[in-house]
Parts: structure tokens; sequence; C-alpha cells
């Protein structure tokens, strides 16, 4: 409660203290009024964008159906790839050093090439965002399944469990806890990748923004940061922070953090 | 009848990092009687789990053979439960789904569900079946994983110090629940631990390992009176007659441990 009320006050005092300097601003034109925007500007923005125009509301959207389907791909395909890695050691040595290779490009890098294999278009970011999420959702999976405890591992086979089995009905269970770790960061991998895209691209929060600076509506363009910014926390923090702790303690692992 | 026969078994782990070339223990033979209740007694290092696991058959045997009944120890199989000191439950599945979980391979499911309930109110878990591993007491985890492995209705029962890490209070209790199991289902049961008296307190036949050579060095029969005292003359004389042969090996393991400056 008390850190609620400190966070409430600290934000408030922000926004004021902007609010001061854009009026300040509007009074000595120290810089360029046209290109300060002013916090209650862009809450206005906010409302506009949403309640009037739309176009927040579509621009929104539009942002999310392409994270939705890239951080699905990202984890579908992450999951497999990690769970090939954490079996096999030859596939490990081989192929797992090119994802760890690859996981150090940051995924805008592949926009271009993307854009000559599928278009300029949805397709071309939707590529980008998954790949800004595989690899890391694909080393957290792996890690699961390499570091599953090897007790539970003997005790099954005692009970009769071996190969595709064991995989499936000890190893995978066993991992979750690390693969919700790599959700966790692939969405946020993802995230960035689908903004970074989106500036270049075509439609989306990202895009919008680059629209509202063409068009000196600066308000906006902190109207759409904000919204970025907010989102962002929204499913970092309370849906996989949420997620993550119940599973932990389910898996005997709350006191580890 | 016999149900397990060990014949000169040997354990030799080869390239290991500090000692190279290192057998536990050679040539070790040993009869085990349907029914019996055998402790696997010696200090640490002696190679008492490491027979347990050939036993299981998560572990290979160098040399020699073991037979279960009238076949031969190839790889881990239902006839052999085994309990570990740690419980190994599943944290991501219930009490009850914990001991279905031995059995959904050999039966349907409802089957499975009544065979584990059974088995869990043995062990005075009935109230407990929808309870996840993390909310047990390790006492009530490693009575769950004594369900489980008897559900699979095993020959036998392999115990790997399955008490040593429980408070003194919880063990013996568990040492009175496992008695009781042990007339109720007339299992066999191999039992490893280095307490001399939860040995002697449990079981029909001692068996002193030691270590540097590896192998058995006593086989003390234990022909007490049951439920046991260890307050008795009985008990206690046993206690000191396998403690003089113990406090020998333990010493030799010390001296490796620590060098020259351990004395006693």
């Amino acid at each position: 409660m008390v850190i609620a009320v400190r966070r409430i006050i600290f934000f408030a005092t922000l926004f004021t203290i902007w609010e001061i300097l854009y009026r300040l601003n509007q009074v000595y034109e120290v810089r360029s009024t046209t290109l300060f925007p002013s916090p209650i500007g862009a809450v206005e923005q906010l409302y506009i964008g949403f309640f009037e125009t739309g176009i927040l509301t579509e621009a929104l959207s539009q942002s999310l159906q392409r994270i939705a389907v890239g951080f699905t791909l990202a984890v579908i395909i992450g999951a497999l790839l990690g769970i090939v890695l954490g079996i096999s050691k030859i596939a490990d040595e081989t192929l797992g050093s090119l994802v760890i290779a690859l996981q150090s490009v940051p995924s805008i890098v592949w926009l271009p090439i993307a854009f000559v294999l599928f278009g300029v278009g949805n397709t071309a970011i939707i590529f980008v965002v998954t790949l800004g999420g595989t690899w890391a959702m694909t080393l957290n999976m792996r890690m699961g399944i390499k570091n599953v405890e090897p007790i539970l591992i003997r005790a099954a086979k005692t009970m009769g469990y071996q190969g595709k089995e064991l995989v499936w009905r000890v190893m995978i269970p066993a991992s979750i806890p690390s693969a919700l770790t790599g959700m966790r960061l692939a969405w946020a991998f993802g995230w960035r990748a689908l903004m970074a895209a989106e500036l270049i691209g075509r439609g989306g929060l990202g895009r919008t923004l680059m629209d509202a600076r063409d068009f000196y509506n600066m308000d906006l363009v902190i109207a759409i940061m904000v919204i970025i910014a907010v989102i962002g926390l929204i499913v970092e923090y309370l849906v996989f922070n949420k997620i993550e702790k119940n599973v932990l303690s389910r898996w005997g692992l709350n006191d580890n953090r | 009848m016999q149900s397990v026969s060990i014949k000169n078994v040997e354990k030799t782990f080869s390239n290991t990092k500090e000692l190279g070339s290192f057998t536990v223990f050679d040539d070790i033979s040993l009869n085990i009687q349907e029914g019996e209740f055998v402790s696997l007694l010696g200090p640490s290092g002696c190679g008492k789990s490491t027979l347990l696991n050939i036993i299981a058959g998560l572990d290979k045997a160098t040399k020699g053979t073991i037979y279960v009944g009238d076949h031969l120890v190839n790889g881990p199989g239902s006839d052999r439960g085994v309990v570990f000191q740690e419980a190994a439950l599943m944290p991501w599945l219930t009490v009850l789904d914990n001991v279905t979980f031995a059995l959904k391979k050999k039966l349907p499911k409802q089957e499975a569900k009544k065979r584990a309930e059974e088995y869990l109110k043995l062990v005075h878990l009935s109230r407990f079946l929808d309870s996840y591993p993390y909310e047990l007491s390790g006492g009530m985890k490693q009575r769950v994983s004594i369900a489980r492995a008897l559900a699979m209705d095993p020959d036998i029962l392999l115990m790997d110090e399955p008490f040593g890490a429980l408070d003194e209070q919880t063990r013996s209790m568990l040492h009175k629940e496992l008695h009781d199991i042990w007339e109720k289902t007339q299992k066999t049961i191999i039992f490893v631990t280095h307490n001399i008296r939860e040995s002697i307190l449990l079981s029909d036949r001692i068996v002193l390992m030691g270590t540097r050579p590896g192998g058995i060095r006593e086989v003390y029969p234990v022909s007490l009176d049951r439920p046991r005292d260890t307050s008795s003359t009985g008990f206690i004389q046993l206690e000191k007659e396998i403690n003089s042969v113990l406090a020998k090996e333990i010493d030799k393991v010390m001296k490796e441990e620590i060098g020259d400056g351990y004395s006693r």
C-alpha cells in the first residue's frame, strides 16, 4: 500500500513538472512549441485516438494480433527446438551453437531479408517478431530439459518409463518452470522487435508513431509510447509474473526466488 | 524360496576423475529369501547404495549376475520397487497422481486410481490425495514414495536410506509403519542404511559391508522378537557387537579422507 502511494506521488510529480516545463516553453519559446509535447496533450490524444477517431484502437489491435501470432510461433518453435537440443547431444553441439549465434543477432536485422522474402507487409513483421522470441524460448527450454533432477528420471525408470515416455511424462513437465521463463523472455523480445519492425514497416503502433511524428503531433507520439510501455508492463509483470509464481510454488521452487 | 540371488558381483568405475579406475567392491555373493527383510549396513563409500542400484537395474554390474526370482536383472523393472532417500515425487502431480503414475502402464485408469487410494490408505495419507508434494512434510513425502513403490506390487522393495533425511520422531514413526507394512504385505525388503539401530530394529538379517577392499564383512542374523525394544539386553549386545566391527571400517574411511591428522 505504502509503495503504491509513493509511486502515485512520484508519477504525479513527474507529470506536473513536465506540464510546467511545457507551459513555460509556451511563454518563453526556448524550443519550438510545436515539437514540445505536453502530458495533458498526450492524455487528450489517448482519448481522441481511442474514442473519437479510433486510430489508436486500430493500431493497437493490429499490433496485438501480430505479437499474438509471432509469440505463439516463437513459443512452439522454440519449445520444439529446445527439447531436441536438450535431449540430443549431437544436435546440441551442432544446431545448438547456431542457435547461440543467432540469439546474439537483434532480430530487427532480419527485416530487410524478410521484406525481400515476404514483401512489405504483415508476414515480414510477424517473421521478425517470431525470430525475436524463438531463441530465448529455445535456450530456456533446453536448459529446463538438461536440468531435470536425475532422481526423477531414475525413479520413473524404476516404474517402467523409458525413451519417449520419459521425455513426455517426466522431462517436459519437469521443465515447465524454465519454459515459462523462456515464454516471458520471448514475449519481451518479441514486443521490442515488433515495435522496431513497425517503425519501418506498415501498420500497428510503431507505424502510427512515425506518422504522428510526420504530422508534428508530438502529443500523439508520447501517447503511443505510453501505450507501448503499458502493454509491455501488463503482460510481463501482471500476466507472466503471476503465472510464474504459481508454477514455481507448485514445483516447489519458490524459496529460490 | 529364493527371492534375490547375487552371484560374484563386481563394480568398477573406470576413468573417474580422482582415482582413475576404481573398484567399489568385487565378488559379492548373497542370497535373500522370499519375504526376508535384509539390511545393507556400512560406512559411506562401501558401495551399499551402488549394490542396491545394481539390483534395481539403474546401474550395471561390471561382473557377476543378479537374479530376481528366476529372471536375470538387466535393467529396471516393475518387479522391483525403489524408495530413494529423497522422495523423488513428481512436483507437478498430486499425491494420488504420483502413485497412479507408477500404475498407468500396468492398469486401466479406474483400477489404477483404486489401487493408489488403497496404498495411500495403508500409509495413512487418505486425507492428502489432492495435495501437491510441496505441501507435505518430509515424512509424508517419503510415505507417498513408499506407497508408490508398493502400489506396483513388486516382488521386492528396495530402499536406499529412505529415512536418512528425516528427523528422529518422524523416523521412528516410519519404522513402525514400515514394519507393519512388511508384515501385512510379506514383501522381500532390501534396506540400505548406515544406522545400526535402524537395521537391528527392522531386519531379519544385517549384511555389514566395508571398504578398501569393498565387500561383505559379516552377516548377522537378528533373532530378537518383534516388535523390538531398543533398550533390551539382546538389542544392546548386538548393537555393540556390530559397532565394534563398523567402527573399524569407519576409522578406515576417516583416515583416508582426513589423512594423518586423524586419530581417536
